[in-house]
């Protein structure tokens, strides 16, 4: 029903020197609804342009965004956005921040707190509701986001880095959250992340990027979102294949950190 | 004086923190977090307000107010000026020869004694000159009168049979040899000769202010009282202090009014703040008090011209301030936002004007600072009513406890002010500084 196509993306940046920067170049996807697709590849290739760019918040210089048919021209909230931090609102009560999508489109406080309270049980900060967003830990902060994207309904969800700023375990934790949660909702997600183990774990497609042009490198099918959920991630990880691909894609990315190294070098 | 007054102050520092952490070591050792730390200095965090310290602070000043003032406080003082009757001889010599001796009484009475009371609630009299036996001899007797920290040169040839003009001339103060230009130290003051001859008496000044540069404490509250009751030209103090808070809170009210908005268009669009960054940017550094004269000018001494300048004080700080606050949204709020279904005036009423409202209250800090000491200065200049009218009035007719009682009022509400403000900043922005 919702599928999105990303159709010939290219993105030129000019710069105030005259010079320019490309950071995608002729990036073409299509994302199925209810796809959970990873996004890896070496800092700079383009990943958070290409978010932005489907988020709404870019116009591509050339290409287009649909979903579902409709061209995208801008923000909007079929598109919801995770944030790796900061994008809460300090001034809000939790339940505030999870209710501001229903209530931007004029929904009562009664009419939402159904949507609200269930979310808020599902992330495990029901008892959390009144308290002020800077009174919980980062962990805690990024299980709002993801509530608050919830709350609204979002067809395709994109998340930037979402769990990048958190400690291992936690991580996990909300690891398996995402997971549990793409299962429960058939949502579209789109994930960046900079660790291979959490694309690999959570990516159904897993995308790797090059940079300069920013493009895409590779495309991965793995079965391991679908094992993960309901399960132990770490019992995923013994799969024979992961340690292989895992393997594989580290071995892909660093020999592209060597090739950006390399032609720095060359040019200083 | 001063000296003493710095090296007292600077032992009552040194000697106050060795006495308080002596103390603090016997009775008080606790262990918190800040106690365990090891590296302190350097580390901001360790470093609080020792609240013990503050106290002491403030007593040591009024201890000080005490000691070096006429204060009747029964506490430790510096020495007095000379205060009653003091008597001197001195010897004339005629142009023959001949010498005589003759007193010299000098009652040397209180300097601010038309700003006392007596008992019949009358205030206090110059004393009037002592009659006194002229005495034999060409030297007659002589008796004046003198204030406290005063100088007084005594034309005792008057009476005398022999003057100056006759050739005769002094030549001893109690028996001492004495040549004009000089004089002799007693413990009541000072007598000496001036260049022309003529004897002269200063009384002993002590190491204690007169009331002219500094009241004692106790006056200065007595004429804080009077100033409630009965009030300084035509109003009470009450009148006072609540005219120049309307004027700063007016000039305030107005500022935030249109500053606010100002900034909030600076920070939002291109068009307004190309329009009006040469404007905000030329008017920052312009000091307000400059623009007094101005205002005088265009809008006479009345309320109108210190509104609009107050008003133009606070207009610029507000404007600055919510520019900045606009500017300082993390741009992944606005993005979450619109991915929120956000419509732009919703954007601005629930994240932009939120996000900067720990700018504003800075700002709205700054603009009071400055509106208040602005509104005393332009009282200074030409006001009719006011406390800068008030204290500036008092000093033309030197009655230094209303200046000290003024200043001390304009020092504690911009204090009050300040505090009221962060206070209601803790209130409306609980997450400043926490995110
Ligand atoms: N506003 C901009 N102006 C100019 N160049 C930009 C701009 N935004 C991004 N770029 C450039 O585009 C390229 C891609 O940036 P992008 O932020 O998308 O990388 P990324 O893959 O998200 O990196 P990271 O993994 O470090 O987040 C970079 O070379 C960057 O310098
Ligand atoms: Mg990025």
């Amino acid at each position: 029903m919702s599928e999105l196509l990303i159709d010939n993306i290219s993105m030129r940046f000019d710069l105030p020197n005259g010079g320019h920067v490309q950071a995608l170049k002729n990036v073409t996807l299509d994302i199925k609804s209810g796809e959970l697709m990873s996004v890896l590849g070496p800092s700079g290739c383009g990943k958070t342009t290409l978010l932005n760019i489907v988020a709404g918040f870019l116009a591509p210089t050339e290409g287009t965004i649909t979903l579902d048919g409709d061209r995208v021209v801008g923000p909007s909230p079929e598109r919801g956005m995770v944030f790796q931090q900061g994008a809460l609102f300090e001034w809000m009560s939790v339940r505030e921040n999870v209710s501001f999508g229903p209530d931007m489109k004029g929904m009562s406080r009664k009419e939402s707190a159904g949507t609200v309270d269930h979310l808020l049980e599902v992330v495990g900060l029901k008892d959390f509701k009144e308290k002020a967003v800077y009174e919980l830990s980062g962990g805690m902060q990024q299980r709002v986001a993801l509530a608050r994207c919830l709350a609204n309904e979002p067809d395709v969800i994109l998340m930037d880095e979402p769990l990048g700023a958190l400690d291992a375990l936690t991580r996990e934790k909300m690891q398996s959250l995402v997971l549990d949660l793409w299962k429960e909702t058939g949502k579209t997600i789109i994930l960046i992340t900079h660790s291979v183990e959490e694309a690999l774990l959570l990516g159904e497609r897993l995308l790797v990027m090059a940079p300069r042009p920013g493009r895409v490198h590779k495309e991965y099918r793995l079965p391991f979102a679908d094992l993960g959920v309901g399960n132990d991630l770490r019992e995923v990880k013994k799969h024979p294949d992961y340690n292989n691909t895992r393997e594989e894609i580290l071995e892909m990315i660093w020999n592209m950190e060597e090739e950006i190294m390399g032609r720095t070098e060359e040019n200083a | 004086m001063g000296i003493t007054i710095l090296l007292l102050y600077v032992g009552a520092f040194l000697g106050a923190f060795f006495a308080v952490k002596y103390i603090t070591q016997i009775f008080f050792s606790r262990v918190d977090y800040t106690s365990l730390k090891t590296v302190t200095f350097g580390d901001e965090s360790a470093v609080k307000a020792n609240r013990v310290a503050s106290v002491l602070s403030v007593i040591t000043i009024l201890l000080l107010w005490v000691a070096f003032t006429n204060s009747t406080l029964p506490l430790p003082k510096a020495p007095a000026p000379f205060e009653g009757t003091v008597e001197f001889t001195y010897t004339a010599k005629a142009p023959d020869g001949a010498t005589d001796d003759a007193n010299v009484t000098i009652i040397v009475y209180r300097e601010d004694i038309s700003q006392t009371l007596d008992e019949n609630g009358e205030p206090g009299q110059i004393p009037t000159t002592p009659e006194i036996e002229p005495g034999d001899g060409f030297a007659k007797n002589d008796a004046t009168v003198v204030p406290r920290y005063g100088y007084k040169v005594i034309s005792v040839r008057g009476n005398d049979d022999v003057s100056r003009r006759d050739g005769s001339e002094i030549v001893a103060i109690n028996g001492q040899p004495i040549q004009p230009g000089e004089a002799i130290r007693l413990p009541e003051g000072d007598v000496g000769l001036t260049d022309k001859g003529t004897p002269f008496f200063e009384p002993a000044t002590g190491q204690r202010m007169q009331r002219l540069y500094l009241p004692a404490p106790e006056v200065a509250t007595e004429r804080l009282g009077d100033l409630f009751v009965e009030g300084y030209r035509n109003f009470t103090l009450i009148e006072h202090t609540w005219i120049s808070l309307q004027r700063v809170i007016l000039g305030f009210f107005f500022g935030t009014l249109l500053g606010v908005p100002l900034g909030y268009a600076m920070g939002l669009t291109n068009w307004a703040r190309g329009w009006f960054d040469p404007i905000v940017e030329f008017m920052r550094p312009v000091p307000p008090l400059a623009l007094i004269p101005l205002m005088i000018i265009w809008f006479g001494i009345g309320e109108q011209s210190k509104v609009i300048l107050l008003f133009l004080a606070a207009l610029w700080i507000m404007a600055i301030a919510a520019r900045s606050g606009v500017s300082g949204v993390a741009i992944t709020k606005v993005h979450a936002a619109y991915s929120l279904g956000a419509s732009k005036w919703q954007i601005l009423r629930k994240v932009i004007i939120p996000n900067s409202l720990p700018e504003i209250f800075t700002g709205a800090r700054v603009a009071m600072g400055v509106c208040w000491g602005t509104v005393v200065a332009a009282e200074l200049v030409a006001a009719e009513r006011g406390l800068g009218m008030m204290i500036m009035v008092a000093s033309k007719f030197q009655l230094t406890d209303i200046v000290i009682v003024g200043i001390i009022l304009i020092g504690v509400i911009g204090f009050a002010i300040d505090v009221g403000i962060r206070q209601l900043e803790k209130f409306l922005v609980p997450w400043k500084g926490r995110i």
